[in-house]
């Protein structure tokens, strides 16, 4: 009797031992956006760069705000995330060493199929979302602090929509993910502010289709940086170095560029440019 | 009498609509059904699932082993004797067993932090973390569980032990292994807890892939992509394991009945 159970937890414990990840010892953590993941492209590019430098990366997949604050305690090497200004008061701050440009694609504003306040036919993105606000249509914001959220903060700020004129009944802030954000505006028809690659690779459109597009304000540029050994003697500033030289070479340039969604390319090269 | 045969009524129904629902999506979607993507990624030993499916393993039994070498001697003290502040202390580890995870998660976080008290170790974001977060939660449950098996065993010895005038603590491992069969459901009360979470394994563990991907951060990953189907096949996967490992302790607890 008691030998079963004896066997029991035998194979129990037997499973504890299994060695479950196949993880390099030299790694960096790298501080990234939703908007990366859920795009697919560091699956894309990752796992060249671990067989070409052997260094792993793990990559932590927050929000542009949350990975700030996550490289500015040490709890990262390096830094991938899109919105400037943040990023150049982080390596002002002296939290990080340098900022260089790697790629950008651009923000899409999404809708129902319908269009209810036609923003469509609106000549540009201010225009568009005072037509938003007019008509009090829903719109899904991310509320996240992330690199998106500031984007359409500001996009809101220039358009003359301060916070006080953005009332809940149908400003509605999701607190969540660029996925999980599309997911609710997929779920009850509302617009939304989203990157383009998350979009082309998001898999539950529903009725919403892309309403604005290809405007100047819309640019969305994706910057890295490495953490400030200075300020945190544990980072790995070498093979962080290593990531971010690879990632602004031709090598990786070319690469990001390859990277297709659904037969669209998700992102465009520009470093050092 | 009527009314309730009416909320009955109307019970059945929705509880009929929601199993149709869920049948339809789970067993006839148009191009791959969760049921066939489950199935495939079983049959098919897809090495991302097993590799995904063990690390949950490892994460939540070492947690629950970890939480019962704590836990256990201490419920097993809670029942045997009484001391003062003893009310207090049962209060609160049943309060904490409705502990949300997400709060624990970010206690941890803050903990192993590089910016934390044990941030020198750079523990957050590996699966060491993920085992400390998910041992707090289930210790509660542990303790308090402990606790209720064993004090009617302990009325039920207490003249016996007397008797015998065993120390403490051979009086603890006596109880201990008198209420061993009752114990296990007390294991998987805390397994279900632990391997059912998200909330802190993704703020302590990050979801990063090869790293600290598990089962439900996967889940998570999959919804907010939209890729329903493949986060759907893989809750299936998920309920499937736990279904077995419970399955497998009934077995040896029926067994134990029949030959007492």
């Amino acid at each position: 009797m008691n030998l079963r159970v004896v066997c029991l937890l035998g194979s129990l414990f037997g499973l504890l031992g299994v060695n479950s990840s196949y993880s390099e010892d030299r790694f960096i953590t790298l501080a990234s956006t939703t908007s990366t993941e859920n795009s697919g492209l560091f699956d894309h590019l990752l796992p060249v760069f671990t067989k070409e430098s052997g260094i792993e990366v793990r990559v932590v997949a927050v929000g542009t705000g949350k990975a700030i604050r996550m490289a500015q305690t040490g709890d990262a090497d390096v830094l991938l995330v899109h919105h400037r200004a943040s990023e150049e008061v982080f390596v002002e701050e002296g939290y990080g060493v340098e900022r260089f440009d790697v790629m950008y694609n651009d923000f899409v504003i999404v809708g129902p199929d319908g269009d209810p306040a036609s923003i469509a036919t609106k000549s540009n993105v201010s225009e568009a979302l005072q037509a938003i606000a007019e008509n009090a249509v829903i719109f899904a914001s991310r509320g996240d602090d992330s690199g998106t959220h500031k984007k359409e903060l500001s996009l809101w700020d220039s358009a003359g929509i301060d916070s006080s004129k953005r009332d809940s009944s149908w400003y509605r802030e999701t607190g969540a993910g660029m996925g999980a954000t599309l997911n609710v505006a997929s779920g009850i028809n509302s617009y939304t502010l989203t990157d383009r690659a998350t979009w082309l690779k998001f898999a539950n459109k529903g009725a919403l289709k892309i309403l604005l597009e290809g405007e100047p304000p819309l640019f969305n540029q994706y910057g890295v940086i490495k953490v400030n050994p200075e300020r945190h003697p544990h980072i790995k500033h070498a093979d962080g170095q290593v990531l971010i030289d690879w990632l602004i070479s031709e090598r990786g340039q070319s690469l990001i560029n390859d990277y297709q969604i659904v037969g669209e390319q998700g992102f465009f090269a520009n470093a050092g440019k | 009498m009527q009314i309730n045969t009416y909320i009955a009524g109307f019970l059945l129904i929705y509880i009929a609509k929601l199993v149709k629902y869920m049948y339809r999506i789970t067993f006839m979607n148009d191009s791959a059904s969760s049921f066939q993507t489950a199935l495939q990624l079983v049959t098919s030993g897809n090495p991302e699932l097993v590799e995904i499916v063990a690390l949950s393993l490892k994460v939540s039994l070492s947690a629950v082993v970890f939480a019962s070498l704590l836990g256990m001697p201490v419920g097993a003290l809670m029942a045997m004797r009484s001391f003062p502040g003893r009310a207090a202390l049962i209060t609160l580890f049943n309060s904490l067993m409705g502990l949300p995870p997400v709060v624990l998660g970010l206690v941890v976080y803050l903990l192993l932090s590089r910016a934390g008290p044990l941030g020198e170790y750079g523990l957050l974001f590996t699966p060491e973390a993920m085992i400390l977060a998910q041992t707090l939660l289930v210790l509660p449950i542990i303790i308090a569980l402990t606790r209720q098996a064993l004090s009617d065993l302990h009325v039920e010895y207490a003249e016996h032990f007397h008797s015998l005038r065993l120390s403490m603590r051979a009086e603890a491992f006596a109880l201990l292994w008198e209420g061993r069969y009752a114990l296990l459901t007390t294991l998987l009360a805390g397994f279900g807890r632990a391997s059912a979470e998200v909330g802190a394994v993704m703020i302590v563990g990050g979801n990063i892939n090869h790293v600290t991907r598990v089962m439900t951060t996967s889940i998570a990953m999959e919804t907010s992509r939209g890729d329903f189907t493949l986060a759907l096949a893989l809750g299936i996967v998920l309920v499937s394991i736990v279904i077995l490992i419970n399955a497998m302790v009934s077995v040896v607890q029926m067994r134990e009945r029949r030959h007492q």
